[in-house]
């Protein structure tokens, strides 16, 4: 087993152990900080097969602003374990087993599946993920799309604003 | 000039159509010129065509007007025939409904005026219906008539429909015309599917084609039509009861026209009929017992209505008797002149219940005849003739049948004999039980007695003389005349049985039947003038009084079950059934729609649950969806 | 690494997020599982994009195949940030509100 695929199964785990965590949380907060371990397991998985800009785009904007905003929230409404409202133990019970139920489904689809045998990820190296090659084509064929979601962008500022100032 | 044939059936249309939308605003003056005007403008377009069919000899080529039914295998035109049977029936149809309208329009003068444009109306219909039933050029045409004049008996019977009781003769006539349609339908349905045709013009030469079973199974079902129409045994009740209506009805529909359908369309089916064996004989049984079942009622009745009505059911009977033994023509013939008779004893005795105030027991006349003397006169005419006493048009006819049947069988002769015997004797009683001796009304009644305005006496005269003469149409070669009738009709009635009896033989028969029918004037003239019997009946005379209680009996073995049936299945399988079943779906789904809410709790988390189980279900019926599809295709 | 195994990641990931959303009622909580779920498909995309350049560049020639992929990647991250702009305004507002996160107390569908 080389260091990639130690890292590899590093970064999995440590981003199931993140996402569950954020799950199981009583506290927002702690919720938050799991969620930002599972952004950089992510992130680390990008560098691994060589997303560079994907990654640092990752980190930035998720772990970086997303989440950020995400811990101001809930500082700001003061948020903690003691409010933390609890779900009946019958939703709880269903919503685990129908995300099994999933799970199992597509862990099935994935074993069965033909068409995915001896189909890799390349790991480290391909110059696909580096920002030059992106950068080309998201200026040349992707550009219309790209200013639209500056447009997004703004849309969506104006209409944060909107939604929260006092009326 | 075949374009004249649809006038004939499109005045009376026109007349219905006029009184029956328009009654509340015209008044009864012009409601009852336009009914008449109507049925004498038909007449004289019959007329027309009547003299164009005895000149030409054959029928009027008549254009289909349009196409009926078109159906895969079979095509019925809505087409009209108009050949030496029709256009006879056409002349009686619109002379006699003609006089009536007239009698009518004075008759009915006391009803309010949108029930005289009613009753108008009704009438005019019936004439239309009537005329589609004799010109329809084949058997889907003469059922649409054939229903048309039931649903107008029906209505004019409860023309006064206040009266419960004549409600219930309504429903009684038309119930049991409806036992006697599906017959006719079931007849018609037979033909359809072993020739593919209805047509008269099609079926008649192809009678070949069908087995010996085929035709006596039609023609008895025919006959079951006939039976109900033309109030045969067992289907004779509601004839009786039909008098309920007003009289002037009784005397076109009930005794005219509508009842004489079921003898025009065996006449006009005697192709088929003289190839049955059975059928024949059956007609001709039916015919004699009816004839003389319903003669023994009559001697006892004492409406003068219901007496009249049995008279008809009885004469009715005799013409089934002559269809039975081949002798067609003296069939039809007798329907002309039975239509002339008992339209004028019809009419004779509205006269005579208008003069008495809607009194109708003839125990409570007597003496009629110094002050009603234009209705005493012709309706002793109309008596002598339906005796049978020469030369009245009734002796023609009445012979004619009873020659075939003594031709046929002695048995049918000696029977017809004796309810001719009947017929002179209850129609003599009635006569001098109503016009002879000494009024036993009440004063009052007898202070306003008076004979009925011109409008009524005029119709009673014409056909007075129509009944006295009618008969010159059908002389019989035995005494010195030529049968014109006969001659006239070969064409279309071209199985009738040639019966060759010697002359000598035929006098005797018309000797006898004279003399037997002179004897029961007699005694019935020398009976009930002086003292009528007034008590009530005893012994037999209380059985045929009441009717051999044939009421009852129908009342205990068919309505009553089928009243103790029809409130099982309304007390039981329509509530606890039928609407426990709609019920029950009601409260399933409301009981199942109030569960149901619950899932619509308006929680986001519940609704997200659900999705993503329709998730894994539709990713399992991907998955599985070869297999899916066999199993799908094994159910259905 | 074959390909199932970045499959089965994301899978599971995703199943995660889901099981977030059924069962927790604090709103940030649940939009925090959507996050999840998003990251758990870029990851996927991101690989699907790593397998197909591996194939396009093993048959020779330079190619871009695969560039794709990690620009809807870009494209998702750009509209993740605004849905979280916007949804925060809207789960403050709540806040506000009602004072609580709670979805249970979105329950105006109900009527």
């Amino acid at each position: 087993m080389g260091t990639t695929q130690i890292l590899f199964w590093f970064l999995t785990a440590l981003a199931l152990l993140g996402a569950i965590m954020v799950l199981v949380s009583k506290n927002p907060v702690h919720s938050v900080l799991w969620l930002i371990v599972v952004f950089f397991a992510i992130s680390g998985h990008y560098i691994l097969l060589n997303a560079q800009f994907l990654a640092i785009v990752n980190l930035i904007v998720y772990a970086g602003a997303i989440m950020v905003l995400f811990l101001f929230v809930i500082m700001l409404m003061n948020l903690n374990a003691e409010t933390e409202p609890q779900k009946s133990i019958w939703m709880k019970f269903f919503g685990v087993a129908t995300g099994g139920l999933l799970l199992s489904f597509f862990i099935s689809f994935i074993v069965s599946s033909i068409d995915l045998k001896n189909k890799t990820a390349q790991l480290k190296e391909g110059d696909v993920g580096l920002i030059k090659n992106l950068g080309k084509v998201l200026f040349s064929d992707y550009v219309i799309p790209f200013e639209i979601a500056s447009i997004l962008f703004l849309s969506a500022m104006v209409g944060a604003v909107v939604i929260g100032k006092k009326d | 000039m075949n374009k004249l044939v649809y006038l004939v059936p499109l005045f009376p249309l026109a007349g219905f159509l006029i009184n029956g939308l328009l009654r509340k605003s015209l008044s009864k003056g012009i409601i009852g010129f336009i009914g008449s005007a109507a049925i004498l403008a038909s007449f004289v377009v019959s007329l027309v065509l009547f003299f164009q069919v005895k000149g030409s000899g054959a029928a009027i080529p008549v254009e289909p007007l349009f196409t009926f039914i078109n159906a895969d295998t079979f095509k019925i035109d809505f087409a009209f025939q108009v050949d030496q049977l029709s256009s006879l029936f056409l002349l009686i149809i619109t002379g006699v409904g003609f006089l009536i309208h007239v009698y009518s329009a004075a008759y009915m003068h006391e009803e309010p005026e949108q029930h005289v444009g009613r009753y108008f109306a009704y009438l005019n219909l019936f004439v239309f219906s009537m005329l589609l039933l004799v010109m329809g050029a084949n058997y889907v045409i003469m059922f649409i008539g054939w229903e048309g004049v039931g649903l107008c008996s029906y209505l004019l019977i409860g023309y006064w429909f206040k009266n419960n009781d004549y409600n219930y003769a309504a429903k009684k006539a038309f119930i049991m015309n409806r036992i006697g349609d599906l017959g006719f339908l079931l007849a018609v349905f037979w033909l359809l599917s072993k020739l593919g045709t209805v047509s008269f013009n099609e079926v008649f030469p192809q009678v070949s084609r069908l087995t010996p079973t085929d035709i006596t199974g039609i023609t008895v079902l025919l006959f079951v039509g006939a039976m109900g129409k033309s109030a045969q045994i067992p289907l004779y009740t509601w004839l009786p009861d039909a008098m309920a209506g007003p009289t002037p009805v009784s005397a076109l529909i009930h005794a005219a026209t509508m009842v004489t359908a079921g003898i025009y369309m065996v006449a006009r089916s005697n192709a088929l009929y003289s190839l049955s064996e059975v059928a024949q004989h059956l007609v001709a049984i039916v015919g004699i017992a009816t004839a003389l079942l319903s003669a023994t009622i009559a001697i006892k009745q004492n409406d003068i209505k219901k007496v009249l009505a049995y008279s008809t059911v009885s004469q009715l009977g005799y013409m089934f008797l002559g269809l039975g033994v081949g002798a067609y023509t003296g069939a039809v013939f007798h329907v002309m002149t039975h239509a002339f008779f008992k339209a004028l004893l019809f009419l004779g005795a509205g006269s005579v219940i208008h003069a008495m105030h809607h009194e109708q027991d003839i125990r409570n006349m007597g003496g009629l005849k110094k002050h009603l003397p234009a209705t005493h006169w012709t309706f002793l005419l109309a008596c002598i003739a339906i005796s049978g006493i020469p030369p009245f048009s009734g002796f023609f006819s009445k012979d004619e049948i009873l020659a075939a049947a003594y031709a046929h069988s002695p048995v049918y002769w000696v029977l017809g004999v004796i309810g001719a015997a009947m017929t002179a004797f209850y129609m003599f009683r009635l006569y001098a039980t109503t016009f002879l001796g000494q009024f036993r009304g009440t004063h009052e009644q007898e202070h306003h007695l008076h004979e009925s305005p011109k409008a009524m006496t005029i119709p009673l005269i014409i056909l007075a003389v129509l009944s006295v003469i009618g008969g010159m149409v059908g002389v019989p070669e035995v005494l010195g005349g030529h049968h014109e009738l006969h001659a006239f009709l070969a064409p279309v009635l071209t199985t009738e049985t040639h019966h060759e009896i010697s002359h000598s033989t035929e006098y005797a028969l018309m000797g006898i039947s004279v003399a037997v029918a002179a004897v029961a004037i007699f005694i019935a003239v020398s009976k009930y003038s002086k003292k009528p019997e007034l008590g009530e009946p005893a012994g037999f005379g209380k059985v045929l009084a009441d009717k051999w209680y044939i009421d009852e009996l129908y009342n205990n073995i068919i309505v009553k079950p089928l009243g103790a049936l029809a409130g099982v299945l309304k007390n039981v399988v329509e509530k606890s059934g039928i609407d426990g079943a709609v019920n029950g779906v009601g409260r399933f789904v409301k009981y199942s729609a109030r569960q149901l809410r619950l899932l619509q709790s308006g929680q986001v988390g519940g609704y997200i649950l659900f999705m993503v189980l329709s998730i894994v279900v539709l990713f399992l019926l991907f998955w599985n969806q070869a297999m899916i599809t066999q199993f799908l295709n094994k159910i259905f | 690494m074959p390909i199932q195994y970045y499959i089965a990641l994301a899978s599971a990931l995703f199943c995660i997020g889901v099981v977030g959303v059924l069962t927790r009622r604090n709103a940030i909580i649940v939009f925090m599982c959507i996050e999840l779920m998003l990251n758990a498909v870029n990851l996927l995309l991101v690989a699907f994009s790593k397998m197909h350049y591996a194939k396009a560049a093993a048959a020779g020639a330079v190619t871009t195949a695969g560039t794709e992929g990690q620009l809807f990647v870009f494209f998702i991250m750009v509209v993740a940030a605004a849905e979280v702009s916007v949804g925060l305004a809207i789960i403050v507002m709540m806040y506000r509100n009602v004072h609580s996160v709670d979805v249970n107390f979105l329950n105006r569908l109900k009527n």
